[in-house]
């Protein structure tokens, strides 16, 4: 059909007060470069001319055109949604908490299950390539733990958590933490379904990190800087990494911690009472 | 030629919605579809080409035309209180003061804006 050698026209249009430009992507062969149009049969097939064909007489049909602002989610947006659905179905916080690899994300939920997860019913979901060793960690007789071994995947999706929430017991939950696969890159990119999206950085990383990786940064709620007990000892800058996190992030709520030691931890926990009670 | 198995995700999805749209309206055959795509929606048009032409095979809209409306990325100066177009990224730097920006106006867009059908 007219399918073959397609090749775009540039036309520069101005609607609202957005400029933009149309490619009209269609084939067709030179000959018919004054223009065509599509005629359409009763019975639903179409075909087009040029104009040159005017004696060609049949019934033609007119055409609706209906305008929509409709967005286009791909697979994971879309089981995304539906995972966001459920939680706030049931009533549930869910959480994403995404860092470089070892920057805190399970030591800090170990505490968190312990102090915090003894007045709130939570649950968790932990994301790694290989071993259920983070899985085994979180173990606690109160918090139901699952975990995914993702194989080759570098980052958690939407359907793994889908999966995830099969596995373990949701009755009663309030917090549900998904613990991502240590990865600043690629988790920027899929939503699983989650209304917090927490992104740590560490004291044992570099005060430039967030310029680094913007996207990640870009994309939190919530950015926790841990290690906060080494900092001196290793020469890093918290007053730097702080003004680089509000320069990249100035959307989230920053909060230093230290799993150790315990500082902020209590502000950690506020934040997500404050978020629960906002449900 | 690029991966399409972003865009085909997309295109699926965008088929989906078209064939919902027209069957609510009782149409036969789809004509025309028009995407408006942000430059920075993360999106290569030689691949959408390639997966609308997969995912609309046997479907009442083959054949139909595929129109793509980009959308210039323009991001915002808090300083300036004025627009300014952008490439790439996700850090601007304006051009009249030198300030980082991260506010995009427009760029990411991704939908589906209209559809002809008969």
């Amino acid at each position: 059909m007219c399918k073959d050698n397609p090749h775009p026209h540039v036309h520069e249009e101005v609607e609202e007060d957005i400029e933009y430009a149309v490619h009209v992507m269609h084939g067709h062969d030179d000959a018919h470069s004054k223009g065509h149009g599509w005629h359409v049969h009763e019975d639903g097939t179409a075909h087009c001319h040029d104009d040159s064909h005017e004696e060609h007489h049949h019934d033609e049909i007119k055409t609706r055109t209906v305008d929509l602002a409709i967005p286009l989610l791909d697979k994971n947006d879309r089981i995304a949604e539906r995972n966001r659905g459920f939680f706030r179905g049931k009533g549930i916080l869910a959480l994403n908490l995404v860092s470089s690899p070892g920057a805190g994300k399970t030591t800090l939920l170990e505490k968190t299950l312990d102090e915090f997860g003894k007045q709130v019913k939570t649950a968790v979901l932990v994301g790694d390539l290989e071993t259920d060793n983070d899985g085994r960690r979180l173990q606690r007789p109160h918090v139901s733990v699952a975990q995914i071994t993702t194989g080759s995947a570098c980052h958690l999706e939407a359907e793994m958590v889908a999966k995830g929430l099969d596995a373990i017991d949701l009755n009663g939950v309030k917090v549900l933490f998904i613990e991502n696969v240590g990865n600043l890159v690629c988790p920027a990119s899929f939503d699983l379904g989650e209304k917090l999206r927490v992104v740590l950085l560490s004291c044992t990383e570099g005060e430039d990190k967030p310029l680094k990786y913007p996207p990640i940064f870009k994309s939190a709620d919530i950015v926790l800087l841990t290690k906060v007990d080494v900092a001196d000892v290793l020469g890093f800058s918290r007053k730097l990494a702080v003004e680089n996190i509000k320069k990249i992030a100035p959307q989230a709520q920053l909060i230093e911690v230290s799993s150790r030691s315990g500082e902020g931890l209590k502000s950690w926990y506020d934040a997500i009472n404050k978020h629960l009670e906002k449900l | 030629m690029p991966s399409p198995m972003h865009e085909l995700g997309i295109m699926e999805s965008a088929i989906n919605t078209v064939l919902e749209q027209a069957s609510l309206r009782g149409a036969k055959k789809v004509i025309r579809i028009v995407l408006r795509i942000g430059s920075l929606a993360g999106v290569e048009p030689d691949s959408l080409r390639f997966a609308f032409d997969v995912v609309t095979r046997s479907t009442i809209a083959e054949g139909a035309l595929l129109e793509i409306c980009d959308v210039p990325a323009r991001a915002y100066c808090r300083s300036c209180k004025e627009e300014f177009g952008v490439d790439s990224g996700f850090i601007f730097t304006c051009p009249t003061c030198g300030e980082l920006s991260g506010q995009l106006h427009q760029g990411k867009e991704l939908e589906l804006k209209q559809i002809e059908m008969a």
